[in-house]
Formats: C-alpha cells, structure tokens, sequence
C-alpha cells in the first residue's frame, strides 16, 4: 500500500542526539517542498529511557501526527538494545525493539542498528515481519560511525540509509548539517563522509522493493518550521514585549529560553527567579513601571501563581502568562501532556476572575493569540493567560515565512502622556486619581511611576478612586462593577469582528453533527473531520480559542446548527464541556465527551472511532483505544 | 517633554510634600512605632533630593504595609510577602526611579523570606525597611519570626520553641551591600540611615525597631539604644564583612537582654548593584527600558529577523 506520506520515528534514549537528529531531517523534508509535522515523545530524565521523535511529511498540509508510522529508525542503548530480561532504568522496565514495531504500518520499513541489537532476540520477531509485510534493514551503523569518528555519528549513518531507501536527495541534508556543524573543526567532514558512505551502500548492496517511498511536494513560498513555543515567543516580542521572569518547569521551559535567547538582544531583561510567585509578581512589577512584560509556568508552578494573579486583577496591573499544561494533579507526568489545567486556569485565585484566557490550537494561532493576549491585557489593565501544553509546545510546523511579516506593535496600552496626565483631575498636592471614571468600557487609563503628576497608590485590597483602601460598600460595587464590566468589554470587542474570530471551524458550513474542541487537539480533530466526511458523514468542527471571555454567540450558533455534538478534549473530568454548560446554561443533552488522559495526544483515527462510538452508536460501545466517552467518574 | 520628567527633576524639596493632602486616618495604634518609620522617612526625602513622582514605594501585607498610605509618592501595595520581587523589577525595567519596599517581620522574614534572601544576594539597587516589631499586629498578636524563643501567643500558647531569625546575619550571608539597624524611638538616626540607604548604590536592608504597644508589651526592650557608631564601646570597620559578622552576632544573640545596638553594620561600596551587573554582560539595556514605549523614533525588532533559524 503507498501512503503518499512519510512518517519517520526515530527512537533511541533520551541524550542519543535523537532531537537534533530529527530536527534537522525536519528541515530537509520541508526544504524538499513537503508540509512537516514533527511529535515527541520523551520521559522524564536526562539520559536514557524510551525517546521517539516523529517526523511526518506529506504534499498537503499536516496539522497532526497521523496514525501510526511507517519507517522505524532504531537507535540507542536503552531503547534498542535488547535487555536481558527484567533489566530496569532507573524504575522502568526496559522496553525491546518488539513494543516499538506496535504501530509501524504494514508495509513498513524497520531500520535497526545490527551494531547494537540482535533482531533474532526479539520475541515474535520474524513471525510479525512477515505478517505485516514489514522490511527489515539490518545496519552496522554503530561500527560506521566508530570508522570514521564517535559513536554518536550512528545518527548521521542512519540518516543516510533513510535517505536512500525512500530515494530522498541528499543535498538538504547537507545543507543542513554544515549549517549545524561547519563551525566546528573535525566535525563536519566525518559526519559528511558517513552520510554519503551509508547512502552508496543501500544503494550498491540492497534491492529496495518497498513501497515506503518520498512523496513529491512543492512549495510556493519559503516556510518556517516552529513550534507553539516558537510560536508564543515570537507573538510576544512582536508584541513589544521586552520582560520575561520565570523558573524553570517543563515544558513552560521552552518559552522562557526561547524569550531569554533573544531578549538580551532586543534590549529587553529576562529574569530567572527563585519561584514562581516571584517570577509573576516580577511580571508585574516591571508593567507597572510602564514595560510590557509576562511570566508563566506550568500545571504546579502556575498554582503558585495564583496570589500575583489576583494582585494583578485587582490592582489593574496587566501582565501576559503562559500555562503549558502538563498531566497532572501534582507534578503528574512531566513531559506528557494534558488539557487539565483550564478549570485551574480560569479560576484559580481568590474572588470573582476579570481575566483573559487564551488556548491556541496550533504554532501559528499561538503567534496570534499571544500577540491578542498582549493587546487586551494592557488596552484593559487585565491579566491575560494563554494555554499552550507538551503537545503543542514541543510539536513543530511549517508556517510559511510571510505569516510572519508583520509589523511590531510597542503600543503600551491604556497609558497617559505626561500632557495627558496633566489634563486629568488632581488634588490639590498634585496626586492623580486614577480610578475615578466610569469608562463604558470599564477602562481609566494609567501613568507610570517617574511620570510627573501622574502619582497614585494602587492595592490589592478593595480601593477609592485615589487608590486608598477602601471598605465602603457602594464604593465596592461600584468598582467591582467597572472592573467585571471590562471583561465584557473585550467580548464585545473580539465579537465585533469576526474576521479576527480565535475560533477555527473545520468541514461543510452546514453539517448534522458537531465536533468541538479547544487548544492543542485542534490538530487530531481538523484531521478526523476530514476523514469522517470522506467516509460520507456530515461533520463539522469548532476548535475554540477563547476560554474567557467565553465565545458564546459562535458556540451557541454551532451547536444549534447540529443535532449532536462530540467533545474532544485531553482530560478526564470533562472540563470544557463543562464550561460549555456553564457559560451556556444549555446544549446538555447535546454535547458527548471523547476524552483521552493517557499522557498521549489524539491521534486522528481516535477521534474517528470515538465519533462513531458515541455519535453514530450511541455510546452503547467501550473504545478500544485508550480513550473514554463519559468523565473517569460519573458526572 | 520627556516621559519621565519628574526623574531628575532638581529643585527645593520640602519634607510636606511627601504629606498626601487627604491622608487617610492611619489605622496605627497610638504609641506606635509605624509612626516613627514614617516620619523619618518623610525627613530624609530632601536630603535624598527625589520629588514624590520619582519615588515608588511597594510595601506588604501588615501594619507596615499601610506605609504607602500615609506616604505621598507612587506606592504599590502588594501582597503578603511579594513587596520584593514586584519592586526588583520596577527598578529593572526604570532604573530612574528611586524604589523603597517595606514590610512587617512576618512579611519580610516569613513568608517573603525567600525573596529577601534572593534580593539581597541580587544585589537590586533599592532600599528595604523591615519594620521589626517582633510580632504578627494586624492579625492580632501571633509570634513572628522575630518573636525571642518561648515567646508566648495564642497560636503558640505553651512559648515558641524556634529560635528567632536573626536579620541581620541572614541579610549579610545572603548578600546584601548595606545593613543598618535603627528604631522608631531614635529618629535622628533612623533618618540619617535612611538617607544613606536610599543614596547606596545596591541592596540597603534596614532593620527598623518598632514598637507595637497594642501586642508586644515587651516593646520596652528596645530600651536603651546606643549606637554603635558613636560608642567607643564598639570599634569594628564597617567595610570589613568578617568584623561586621561578627558585630552582628553578637548583637543578635543579646538583643533581648540589656542594650539594644543601633546603627551601620555593613557597607560595601565596591560591589556593584545588579543593575549593573546585567548592563555589564549585556543582558540589560543602557537606556531605562520603560522609556523605549515613548520614543517614537525607537525601532522595534520584529521576530520575523529571527526566522532564518527555522527554515
């Protein structure tokens, strides 16, 4: 069977160069003029233990995984070698090549590294192989790589034998490894010389009769392979956002480095610190000296966020936060992901939330919407939080270049001029008062400290218009009001226009049944939609973005449009269904849950078959996959 | 007209500036040391020579924090124990301004400890006041860090069995480039401390007795003071971290029996400020940040210059 994509796992242990590896063959697949859509699977440690990439490449654009994969490139010492039996690491059981092979495709190719593993100790081995039509290259990379320089250029070997049995030209790959490598004396000429001795050799020695094969594919313009986390990092510097302070927790980490690379350059400040309570309230703090600026963390540093995150609510001090959700509660499984958070994410803090949430769907939304998170935290003084996770923080995309080109916004906000302050109502000694107004859109605009006549005191607790706390009670409505008010000044803002709508819809226009979902699993739905009205249903899907303000009006036109819908969604409570109810106050009977919190995204074919489990039968069937139709426990 | 004006702004400077012309009632008790603190603050901003639109100051949670009420200047009342890191960053982000933080004993030394260890091992150019009445007031009463060992309170009924933080010594160990101690009840010095405080270029952390006549009967413990710097008494080079060490242990150890000493402990001029530090190894811009938002003629960098990287 010719799939007409590619989709390439390659598998070794954590520390094996496994991510630069696949990386860079990332790059040279979309330099071939393919979409690329990379997955990674990895544990929590630093060295060894079960690590895959997957890179799938295909002519049409890919927003998922895929299912399954078929070409197996197995590298590695804890992962392809085979253990004696019962050998642990760490407190894990090592896994075979067998448990890898689960969910190669028939017709697949097995690259193994015959330097490290013997094929004939895998249990079943030679029955599966022929059963599933696979193809098996047994490879002295590990001895090719010792040849001509260190072990780990077994990689690069292994590129090479890729690269000539899916007949893929060289010359990216090339490219890419001097880009890489050509400042680095000694390294570059050794890994060139196994890369071509590998490519000759399947091509002198082996007769390839598989049907695993590079499509063709062109692009019309040039692309950018990112990822979510690139994705939140870019909005926010394009947002003129020049603060970051953050402590280190997966997989928040990877915005706070790609931020910390990159602001030292732009003449903006990143700060380490020592928790996340600090790296919020410095958030805060530098915003309220008049810099744009943000923090975050994941699942357990953003609880610790929760007290600076009502400061900021209260004291009308904007500030931009990422959540990268991870599986929880607690510290869960670190490096899987999960779409847990939210309910943590709208409410945590104490009293009533005047909050934005975000949850982008994919690398490019994340541009976006980080960039719209910065726009309405300081046009509104409001915290604004966008959701990423593992999932979509560690995936990568190709975006063409000129999503990109666009021009930065440094617009500070609801901020005064100096002459602007001084038209505004002052005391008699000069102090300005800064809550005074009542704006329709519940917004008095700031000053910064160092502003002439623009001074105040602003608090946590309950304040008067000169900022002093304040306990009267009509004084507490009052500003409650004008603060809970903004929030659906914002709703009214994204609503007025729907061409900047954050929700993506897939399938007809007009369809019987609705899939929803939001965040991350946009990609594994966009895909299942397709698939579905293929085999001749009618489907139609919402990803949502916005979590608060809530897009009600859309999600009430979607849901009166379809008889029945499915929530897809990676966690086990059914959290945004939940919402949905919440913030609808109907469409009960006509939301069904898909859920899945195994610490593996969706895959498509999931998706699929929870559609027809629960949609078209009515639930009365259990998934096979480790999916579930209905919350973990009742509901 | 800059966007920061009052930055630098040279002038006559009179004390009743810093006076908010509708002064809420302090919420203090009568006989308080709060009020002390706030009256040598109010002294030493003309000698500093700041005007109260280039001064921020972020308190806390507690009595002390109600400082900024009282204070005519730009204030940030925070939350318990975060008056450090939100007041760090202010000054990161406008090294212009001139940034005080204030606290309690339980807000400084308890739950902030953590950020009052990491700020004064940062080194942040602004001036910490503890106000140290070694005992938790706006919540009635509990011992504090500060409260001496068997220190009796209706959440630790049988007397505390921790030993007190010892400010001082932390502050040192940690980092921090001047230390001082003073009291509400000796204002002269209080002041002079502070002007010193705010005019130091890093991390000024001042112990500040106060006492509390509503929950700490024991306030008269403070009594008498000498000061170390007029007493011939005690004779150590301020500059000198071992002999102010050891100054500081000393002190410590007999703060709850006998005289109480006041004055400079530690004074490191030399180290630079973390400010400088960043600015240094490039990771911190020459101009203040915060300014960049204004100048029309700034160019902003757009992430798109960043893209080769990824094709």
């Amino acid at each position: 069977m010719t799939d007409n994509e590619l989709i390439w796992r390659i598998a070794g242990g954590s520390g094996d160069g496994i991510d630069s590896t696949s990386q860079n063959f990332a790059k040279a697949l979309m330099r071939s003029g393919l979409h690329v859509f990379t997955h990674r699977h990895y544990p929590s440690r630093i060295r060894g233990g079960h690590t895959y990439v997957e890179i799938r490449a295909k002519p049409e654009e890919v927003t998922s995984r895929g299912d399954g994969y078929n070409f197996l490139l197995a590298l590695g010492d804890s992962f392809a070698r085979n253990p004696k039996e019962g050998a642990v690491y760490g407190n894990e059981e090592i896994k075979p090549l067998s448990e890898n092979l689960d969910d190669l495709r028939e017709g697949g190719i097995i690259l193994y590294d015959s330097g490290l593993v013997d094929a004939s100790e895998v249990p079943d081995f030679e029955e599966r192989v022929e059963e599933n039509d696979w193809h098996v290259f047994d490879i002295d990379l590990r001895s090719m790589a010792r040849e001509h320089g260190r072990e780990v250029m077994r990689n690069t070997a292994g590129v090479g034998v890729t690269a000539a049995l899916i007949g893929m030209d060289t010359e990216p790959i090339e490219d890419l490894m001097e880009e890489a490598m050509g400042s680095r004396e000694g390294i570059l000429e050794p890994n060139l010389t196994i890369l071509h001795e590998a490519y000759e050799m399947i091509e002198e020695e082996y007769d390839v009769d598989h049907d695993v094969k590079l499509p063709e594919g062109d692009h019309e313009e040039t692309q950018v392979l990112i990822s979510g986390s690139n994705g939140v990092a870019y909005g926010a510097l394009d947002e003129g956002c020049r603060f970051i302070a953050g402590y280190p927790m997966t997989p928040w980490t990877d915005v706070f480095t790609i931020m910390s690379q990159h602001l030292p350059d732009v003449g903006g400040i990143s700060e380490q610190v020592e928790d996340e309570i600090a790296a919020a309230c410095l958030a805060l703090g530098a915003s309220h000296a008049g810099v744009k600026s943000m923090s975050g963390s994941s699942g357990g540093g953003f609880a610790l966020m929760g007290e600076p995150l009502g400061l900021a609510e209260m004291s009308e001090t904007p500030v931009v936060l990422i959540e990268a959700m991870r599986a929880g509660p607690s510290t869960g499984l670190p490096t899987k992901p999960e779409q847990a958070d939210l309910e943590s994410v709208l409410y945590s803090s104490q009293g009533d939330s005047c909050r934005v949430v975000f949850a982008p769907g994919t690398p490019a939304e994340a541009y976006d919407q980080t960039r719209r998170a910065f726009e309405l935290a300081y046009d509104y003084h409001v915290p604004a939080i966008v959701i990423i996770d593992q999932k979509l923080s560690g995936e990568n995309q190709n975006v063409p270049e000129s999503f990109f080109d666009r021009e930065p916004n440094a617009d500070p906000g609801a901020v005064l001029t100096e002459e602007e302050l001084a038209e505004m109502p002052h005391d008699e000694a000069g102090k300005f008062k800064r809550f005074q107004y009542d704006p329709e859109n519940g917004v008095n605009p700031r000053s910064v400290p160092g502003q002439k006549g623009g001074r105040f005191l602003v608090t946590g607790n309950e304040h008067s218009p000169y900022g002093h706390i304040e306990e009267d009670p009509d004084n507490r409505v009052f500003q409650m009001d004008r603060r809970m008010r903004k929030i659906e000044s914002i709703r009214e803002e994204l609503d007025s226009d729907p061409e900047s709508s954050h929700q993506t819809y897939f399938g007809p226009d007009e369809a019987e049944y609705g899939i929803v979902t939001w965040g991350s699993s946009q990609g594994a739905v966009r895909e299942a939609t397709a698939r579905l009205n293929d085999d001749g249903h009618s489907v139609r899907a919402i990803c949502v973005s916005d979590l608060m303000p809530f897009p009600e009006t859309e999600l009430t036109e979607f849901l009166e449009g379809v008889d029945e819908a499915l929530v897809v969604e990676m966690n086990a409570s059914a959290q945004f269904r939940g919402l949905a109810q919440k913030e609808l106050g109907r469409f009960g009977e006509k939301m069904n849950s898909l859920l899945k919190y195994d610490g593996n995204p969706f895959e498509p074919a999931e998706v699929v078959e929870g559609f027809e489990l629960q949609i078209v039968e009515d639930g009365t069937e259990t998934p096979a996959a480790n999916t579930r139709l209905e919350p973990a426990a009742g509901d | 007209m800059s966007a920061f004006s009052a930055i630098g702004e040279e002038r006559e400077i009179d004390r009743e500036e810093f006076t908010p012309l509708q002064e809420p009632q302090p919420t203090w008790c009568p006989g308080c040391g709060d009020f002390g603190v706030l009256k040598a603050l109010k002294q030493a901003m003309p000698e500093v020579g700041r005007t109260p639109d280039e001064v921020l100051l972020c308190t806390g949670i507690g009595c002390s924090g109600k400082l900024n009420s009282y204070f005519e200047s730009y204030g940030f009342h925070t939350i318990h124990g975060r008056s450090l890191p939100i007041a760090r960053a202010a000054k990161l982000a406008n090294p212009g301004i001139e940034v005080i933080a204030a606290g309690g004993d339980g807000d400084g030394y308890g739950i902030g400890g953590n950020h009052f260890m990491h700020t004064a091992r940062e080194n942040h150019d602004m001036t910490y006041i503890v106000f140290n009445n070694e005992i938790f007031g706006l919540t009635k009463g509990q011992t504090s860090p500060t409260s001496p060992k068997g220190h009796k309170s209706k959440t630790q009924p049988s007397g505390s069995a921790k030993d007190p933080i010892r400010p001082l010594s932390l502050s040192l160990t940690s980092g921090a480039s001047y230390i001082a101690r003073t009291a509400a009840v000796n204002p002269n010095q209080a002041k002079e401390i502070l002007v010193e405080a705010m005019e130091h270029d890093g991390f000024a952390h001042i112990d500040f007795l106060t006492q509390c006549p509503t929950w700490n009967k024991d306030a008269k413990q403070y009594v008498p003071y000498v000061d170390i710097q007029d007493s011939d008494d005690y004779d150590f080079d301020v500059h000198d971290r071992k002999e102010a060490a050891d100054m500081m242990f000393e002190t410590e150890n007999a703060l709850h029996e006998g005289t109480v000493l006041t004055g400079r402990y530690y004074v490191d001029e030399d180290r630079p400020s973390y400010g400088e530090e960043k600015r240094s190894i490039g990771e911190m811009p020459e101009e203040p940040l915060a300014e960049r938002y204004y100048d029309e003629d700034y160019e902003w960098e757009r992430s798109y210059d960043l893209l080769d990287r990824h094709k």
